[in-house]
């Protein structure tokens, strides 16, 4: 279940949207999510759509990859249709029965909404797809160093971040051996409801914590050992440098960001109620 | 200059009951006198709990003498100035190969030290390279660490230490978790290494034949040096090995079983030719 999940997954491909600098990503990627917040027309969305398709085709990432991380959110997705459906209560009643009504105003915001959350989802899993988790923290620490004056240790979030990144299949495959043993002591973790199944992971969960902390220790002498003190005096193997063409994408971004809220809000493009 | 020197080493921890009161103290080492000059390939054997992993902590800082002193490089360890100097000095790989590597690209994690060391970008490229060579494993260098054998981590783990510019290598059990190739390939690298870069190498083992090519060894039980010399000195004396329930070679074994039957064989025989030599020369 865990493998259908795309959101948070690099997808290898040599793009011009790979090479950008992550911060860029991070950056036009928050500057996308807002885009689709600042209006509310139809001709903000189609432009919007039009930006997203053009993103996607420079990223070399398969639409139908990016389709498959919509799968995580359907449920949350019906959910906010529904409600925003029936619940909203404004401008003429399209449909009424026993006690639902539809509005116009109601079906408006409803189809708005979802397109809304749909790109969003889009929007923030082309970066993770299009940048490796490394470059990703690398990004965020470099974006949030400014926090450093309020005495937020900016680096050591990073260096755990990157950490748990290295440590997440090493743990993955860990959880496997200690089921299959306990499998082998008897243990059925398979059968019966919900409440017994959460139980029967005990014996799986206490021996991973257990193992998880010592392998903490470990890794925690090894880094003292190569000289780790924290990241002062620290210098960068890989350091993030802007590029010409990561100034090109901020510089394309932006203009999208102000056409779409420009067209979106003053330009009047209507069909029907939308 | 000694190049690793400790005089009259002691090491104690405090011993605790259930709830945390102090009931005792606990002698990990003891007085311990040890002398590694530079260049010298050194082997400190010893059975699980003699103390050897413990003295190995103590080539790096990570923990100091409680009483004595550990000079790294002319540089006292209990000094904290000195810290960075001597964790520069003597790198350290450890036992577990998964739980050293701290990159998630094996070229990063061999960067790691050097970064630390606040080393120039480009520098960090050449040294992480070169690391990478005299291991063997430059054509690992974009890999995930998590898709390599046991032996190939460890080679990553030495290269990293390598990339810091030791002038000494002190290597915790490093084949301890590794499958026999895994130890060849190890112990092929370290003596690579040594030929190659000329870097004083301290290993810590309980296997007795990686001990064979050292240039000087050491035993250890109960937190202290119980026998200490040269590989032929320290095998000759297969009744005493025994006692530390060490495993002699099974040619020295054999050796020394066809000695006590009689047979004009001398002590200390460490390889198969010797031993045929010894045998062709009996008639």
């Amino acid at each position: 279940m865990i493998r259908e999940i795309t959101i948070g997954q690099y997808y290898p491909a040599d793009s011009f949207i790979h090479r950008l600098d992550p911060r860029v990503k991070i950056v036009c990627t928050l500057l996308f999510l807002i885009s689709l917040f600042i209006q509310n027309s139809l001709l903000g969305y189609l432009i919007a759509t039009v930006f997203l398709a053009f993103v996607i085709h420079a990223s070399k990432v398969p639409f139908k990859f990016i389709i498959k991380g919509l799968k995580a959110i359907i449920l949350l997705l019906m959910f906010t249709v529904v409600m925003n459906l029936f619940l909203t209560k404004d401008g003429a009643v399209l449909v009424r029965f026993w006690i639902f009504q539809i509005t116009e105003g109601g079906l408006k915001l409803s189809v708005f909404m979802a397109v809304r959350l749909i790109y969003l989802i889009i929007g923030s899993s082309l970066m993770t797809l299009t940048t490796t988790p490394n470059a990703l923290t690398d990004g965020i620490e470099s974006l949030l160093r400014p926090l450093n004056k309020f005495r937020v240790p900016v680096h050591e979030v990073a260096m755990i971040m990157s950490i748990a990144l290295r440590f997440i299949p090493i743990l993955l495959e860990e959880t496997d051996k200690i089921m299959k043993a306990q499998i082998a002591r008897g243990a059925d973790l398979e059968s019966g409801n919900i409440l017994q199944r959460t139980k029967a992971m005990v014996p799986v969960l206490v021996p991973l914590f257990v193992s998880a902390f010592r392998r903490a220790n470990d890794l925690a002498l090894a880094m003292e050992a190569r000289c780790y003190f924290g990241g002062e005096g620290r210098t960068k193997m890989k350091p993030l440098l802007y590029r010409r063409q990561d100034y090109l994408a901020y510089a394309f971004v932006a203009a999208y960001v102000v056409v779409a809220f420009v067209v979106g809000r003053f330009v009047p493009f209507h069909i029907w109620i939308f | 200059m000694e190049m690793i020197r400790a005089s009259e080493l002691v090491y104690e921890y405090e011993q605790r009951d259930d709830e945390g009161n102090v009931v005792g103290m606990n002698r990990a080492l003891d007085e311990i006198e040890l002398d590694v000059r530079p260049g010298q390939f050194v082997v400190i054997l010893g059975h699980n709990g003699s103390g050897k992993s413990t003295l190995a902590k103590h080539m790096n800082a990570i923990l100091v003498p409680t009483g004595g002193t550990m000079w790294v490089n002319g540089r006292d360890t209990k000094d904290p100035r000195e810290l960075m100097n001597v964790r520069q000095s003597a790198g350290m790989v450890f036992q577990n190969p998964d739980n050293q590597i701290i990159g998630t690209v094996v070229e990063e994690d061999v960067g790691f030290g050097p970064e630390n060391l606040g080393v120039p970008t480009e520098e960090i490229w050449r040294r992480v390279e070169d690391g990478l060579r005299a291991v063997g494993m430059i054509e690992y260098r974009a890999h995930s660490p998590n898709k390599l054998s046991g032996g190939q981590k460890q080679r990553v783990a030495i290269a990293g230490v390598i990339a810091m510019e030791p002038e000494c290598i002190v290597l915790d059990e490093p084949t301890a978790m590794l499958d026999p190739d895994g130890r060849k390939e190890v112990l092929r690298t370290v003596q690579e290494l040594r030929k190659r870069k000329n870097v004083t190498v301290i290993l810590i083992t309980h296997y007795m034949e990686e001990a064979i090519d050292a240039d000087a060894i050491y035993v250890m039980e109960g937190g202290r040096v119980v026998m200490q010399g040269t590989p032929r000195e320290i095998f000759g004396r297969v009744d005493e090995l025994k006692r530390y329930r060490l495993d002699v070679p099974q040619v020295t074994m054999l050796a020394e079983e066809l000695r006590r039957r009689g047979l004009d064989i001398p002590r200390g025989i460490l390889r198969r030719e010797e031993l045929v030599e010894a045998i062709c020369r009996l008639s």
